[in-house]
Order: structure tokens, then C-alpha cells, then sequence
């Protein structure tokens, strides 16, 4: 619909009946103290009775509040959010902080998973802030970031900017006061999602399969142990978040299935980069990006022989997990249960 | 000389916002001043030394913040006029939540924090809904989703708001804010301008300095809450 079709839909309607169509309409009316005000009129009739007082109180007349009601409709009654298709991304090379040439072209595709590895203060965050803000050689490396092989103009960057990509990291907590159920809710009502109960559904049994340990869907989301809550955010992000692009900053070793977390973010077609120092995950990227200097030094392709070794180090890493069981389950550990 | 209104919650992140952006946007040393406006006390005055940037503090004291603000604005203009400024950043703090120092064609950014809750976008007044740019910073410690709901919220109360995620610590996210940032107007003056949103209003004997409480000693402006049964 455009503004003029909802400015007929709201003055032909009573408020009643938008607010069964476009349950959003709600939290206009919170947001303006108006949660109290006739629903049995179309909102313009329904305004008459609100005290002028009010509604000055917002720096708003009455025509003033019908506006913001329009403008509102017209960006939050649209079905769900359309999001960019992205299907690469490529780093074309800058300078690193010796002034030095970065002789790289790399195209990351969607489905593909990409580590960054390098020492703290290598440059890695550098590198992951080009790509967020879409870099045109104009940050300090002088990188540029192609979308889809194409360059892009400061509209279409800043359109893109700050949606394009999700982030996760093992500093990142749950805020808010919430169950598991309630903030997926939340989530889901936030991207405007037609199936939200599905999805909700969908996130959380994810996020289960993804956790050591179970947790039932009304716990608070501020209760959940560390390996709950990454699970959870990692569902949350493959199934909910529409950045077609993910950075994550490392996935801690407890309490979740790292490979599984990594592969389902993957299946989601979208383009993940991992900064980390965790073989396992390193060796499960097609490609890592080594950063040295503050620039990337080279672009090492995974070969089959490194692969080989995976199998391996996930035996020494499954060896770790099941010495962590044992001690939880308050068993005995000893030397032949390496053997 | 470009003029630019920063305002936000106490400890949303302004200053370091501020300092980070003034690193980001690649001008000449010295040609970027800035004005704080604080109630009482402040201990930014010294982050700004010693990143080598002219400062100027104010007090509002016992006077309404806003109209402080208000009323010494176009002294800081001339104030950073004549000292050479290419651009001039006011920084105020949260004032009352009803009030913002946004006046009419001066870019004016509103920086909040995440970990104020996830509804705060929703109850903060003037200070975010007349906002043309809205900052959030902190986000580098909650989940991407909280992020998403809490910029859907601001987007909520200030359709026409640019989003941007800044951290203010390693500065990602200032890049952008530094490019809108040198699209704001130069002025040489703010004289008939008008502010975006009323000050309170007053005056009613407590402006004056009362201090007892009882009906016998309001005057002025009132405003009386209605309770149940009255």
C-alpha cells in the first residue's frame, strides 16, 4: 500500500479493526500515551477526544500525530522485509601499516566460510570494519569491498550499511529480562516476519541441537550458560537475522557443537568470516586469511592434506570433550581412558 | 564553519563517540572544537586535552539545562568562529527526557546505548524522535538479535533516522557517521533559527528557589497528576 492507500484505509476503518490487521499499530499508540484512546472510531475521529495538551506534550498537533500514524504504517505494516541479495563479496587488496602492497583479490561466495587468523592486534578487527563499512578506499587500508563483483555508491552503501552484517562474539550477552520464547517473539516481531510462531519454533529447537545441554523454551534468556547462549544466538542468527553476512569472533569450546554451528550458518547461504584461533574451526573454512602487519600477508586455500589432519585434531578434541563429561558426571579420571 | 548537536543519556557513550568521530573525520589538528554542556560536574574536559582538542565547558547549575542551552548556543558559534573552527561539535547531556538542544537545519545526533534497555528507544522524548542521526553504541557486548530489536525500536519513535552502530572503543561504525557528518551546512551565525522542540515550561515558584512542599506555595505553572477517586 502507498501513504495515500493508508490514509484512506486508516480514515475508512475503525481503529479497532486496524489494530486486528496491523498488530504493530499497537506500539504507535504506546509509544504516544495514546494506548487509552476510543478504538471503536477511525483513528482521525479517535484523536478529537485526546486532550490537545497531550498530544503538545510530543511536539504534536492533532494533523501533526495523523502524519507520524501514516508514516509509521507505511514502513511498518509492509509484510516482511525485503533484504539485499548478496551472492560474493570481494576484498580487492590496500596497504598494511608498513605502507606495504596488499597483492590480494579474494571472492568469498554465500555458503562459503572463510577464518581469519593472525596474532591480537595483527589487524583482524581492521580487516572485519572494511567489510562492515563496505570500505571504497577510503578507510586508513585503502581496501575496497565489491558486492556482487561491483563497486559501490555512497547511496547504495549507506542503504546497505549497518544491515549487511550480523556479528557474534564471545564478549556478547543477553540483556534482556526475557524466556527464550519471549525473545524470539520479540525478535521475530522486530523483522516484521509473517510466520513468526513458526520461526520462533524453528530458532529454538536449533538452538537445542546446538547446546551440550538441553534448556527448556521458558528459561530466561539471561539464565542460559555460556555454550545455551551462543547456541542460541547462532539459531537465532542463521534462521532470524537477514545480514546476508556474518562475522563471528571466535565460538567458544564449551558447551556447544562448534562444526554443527559453523555448517548450519554455512547452509543458510550466507558468507561467514570467523576470526580465530581454534584449529578445528580455522581448518573447517574453506580458505583463511592470514593477517600480519596489519595487512593480509596471504590467502591460504584448505588442501586435502590439512583436512586429513582435521580428523585428527577433532580426535584430541573429542578426547577433551569427553574428559569434560566425565567430570561433570563426578566420574574418575584416568590415564588408560587415553588410549 | 559546520556546526554539529550531539546529545544522549549520562554514560551513553557521547564523549567517546565524539573523540573517536573527531580521529575519523581527517581534518587539521585544532580545527575541530568542541562545547560541552554539563549540570554540575565533568570529568570529559580532560579526555578532549589530552587528545590535543580545544574545549569549552559549561555549567548550567541551578538553571534549567535547556534553557542554558539555549541561551549561551550562539555565544559557543562565535566562540568557535572566531578561534578558526572548520567544525564545531556541542555535546549535552540527558537533560530531562523531554527536552533536546536540536535546532531546526543543524545536524543533530542522538548517541544511545544498548544496555539500557530494550524499550528505552520508545521512552526517550524529543532527544530521539527529532534526531537525524541516532548512534548506538555497546553493541559489541549483546547478541546481534537485542541489537536488531533495539534499532527496530528507535526506528519505531524516529522513522526518518539514519541508524548507525558505533563502538566506541575501537571506533567501527564512525566511519559512516564521519560521512554524514561533513554533508552538515556551514552557518556563520544561529540568529532566528529555531529550536526543534519547546524548552519546559515555566515559570512556577519552584523555578524561583522554593523549596517547601504543599499547595500553598505553588504558583505559576502547574501541572496536577490525578489519582483514582479524586
Amino acid at each position: 500500500m502507498s501513504t495515500k492507500d493508508f490514509v484512506t484505509y486508516v480514515k475508512s476503518n475503525n481503529l479497532v479493526d486496524v489494530l486486528q490487521d496491523y498488530p504493530i499499530a499497537k506500539d504507535f499508540l504506546a509509544n504516544f500515551r495514546l494506548d487509552a484512546i476510543s478504538k471503536a472510531l477511525p483513528l482521525p475521529q479517535a484523536l478529537e477526544e485526546v486532550e490537545e495538551e497531550t498530544l503538545d506534550e510530543f511536539g504534536l498537533d492533532k494533523h501533526g500525530m495523523l502524519q507520524k500514524f501514516y508514516m509509521f504504517m507505511e514502513n511498518f505494516a509492509q509484510r516482511e522485509e525485503t533484504s539485499t541479495t548478496v551472492s560474493s563479496l570481494t576484498i580487492l587488496g590496500g596497504l598494511n601499516k608498513l605502507k606495504k602492497r596488499e597483492s590480494i583479490e579474494l571472492t568469498i561466495v554465500s555458503g562459503e566460510v572463510v577464518s581469519v587468523v593472525g596474532p591480537t592486534g595483527s589487524g583482524k578487527s581492521r580487516l572485519l570494519n572494511d567489510i562492515e563499512c563496505l570500505a571504497q578506499r577510503d578507510t586508513p587500508t585503502g581496501r575496497q569491498i565489491l558486492i556482487n563483483g561491483e563497486a559501490l555508491d555512497e547511496i547504495q552503501r549507506f542503504e546497505m550499511g549497518g544491515k549487511l552484517v550480523a556479528q557474534l562474539s564471545q564478549n556478547m550477552n543477553f540483556v534482556m529480562d526475557l524466556t527464550v520464547r519471549e525473545f524470539l517473539e520479540k525478535h521475530a516481531n522486530g523483522r516484521l516476519a509473517k510466520n513468526a510462531d513458526e520461526i520462533v519454533e524453528k530458532c529454538f529447537l536449533c538452538a537445542n541441537e546446538l547446546a551440550g545441554e538441553k534448556f527448556p523454551i521458558d528459561t530466561k534468556v539471561t539464565q542460559l550458560s555460556g555454550g545455551q547462549s551462543r547456541a542460541l544466538m547462532i539459531a537465532d542468527t542463521a534462521n532470524m537475522s537477514n545480514s546476508p553476512i556474518i562475522l563471528i569472533d571466535e565460538i567458544e569450546n564449551a558447551g556447544i557443537d562448534r562444526r554443527q554451528a559453523v555448517e548450519l550458518l554455512a547452509k543458510s547461504e550466507k558468507i561467514i568470516l570467523i576470526s580465530t584461533h581454534d584449529p578445528l574451526l580455522a581448518l573447517m573454512a574453506d580458505k583463511r586469511i592470514v593477517i600480519k602487519n596489519g595487512g593480509i600477508d596471504r590467502v591460504i586455500e584448505t588442501s586435502d592434506t590439512e583436512r586429513k589432519s582435521l580428523a585428527a585434531i577433532e580426535k584430541i578434541d573429542n578426547t577433551l570433550q569427553m574428559f569434560r563429561n566425565r567430570l561433570r558426571t563426578g566420574e574418575i579420571i584416568t590415564e588408560d581412558l587415553l588410549r | 564553519m559546520k556546526l554539529v548537536t550531539v546529545a544522549g543519556p549520562p554514560s551513553s557513550g557521547k564523549t567517546s563517540v565524539i573523540l573517536k568521530l573527531i580521529e575519523g573525520m581527517d581534518m587539521d589538528k585544532g580545527s575541530i572544537g568542541v562545547v560541552k554542556f554539563d549540570c554540575l560536574t565533568s570529568f570529559d574536559k580532560l579526555s578532549y586535552q589530552e587528545a590535543g582538542i580545544p574545549v569549552h565547558i559549561g555549567f548550567s547549575g541551578k538553571i534549567c539545562p535547556d534553557h542554558y542551552y539555549v541561551s549561551n548556543i550562539e555565544d559557543a558559534v562565535q566562540w568557535g568562529i572566531q578561534s578558526g573552527f572548520d567544525l564545531l561539535i556541542t555535546e549535552s547531556a540527558g537533560l530531562c527526557n523531554r527536552c533536546s538542544p536540536y535546532i531546526n537545519g543543524i545536524l543533530s545526533v542522538c548517541v544511545i546505548d544498548n544496555l539500557s534497555g530494550i524499550n528505552t528507544p520508545r521512552k526517550i522524548g524529543p532527544m530521539m524522535r527529532f534526531a537525524d542521526i541516532v548512534v548506538i553504541t555497546k553493541g559489541d557486548i549483546v547478541s546481534q538479535a537485542e541489537r536488531e530489536v533495539f534499532a527496530f525500536n528507535v526506528k519505531q519513535v524516529n522513522t526518518a533516522a539514519k541508524v548507525i552502530f558505533v563502538n566506541g572503543i575501537t571506533g567501527q561504525g564512525i566511519f559512516l557517521l564521519a560521512t554524514f557528518l561533513k554533508l552538515a551546512r556551514d552557518i556563520r551565525t544561529l540568529k532566528d533559527l529555531k529550536l526543534r522542540f519547546t524548552t519546559p515550561a515555566a515559570v512556577c515558584s519552584y523555578c524561583t528557589g522554593e523549596t517547601r512542599i504543599g499547595e500553598a506555595y505553588q504558583m505559576g505553572m502547574l501541572k496536577k497528576l490525578e489519582f483514582d477517586g479524586k
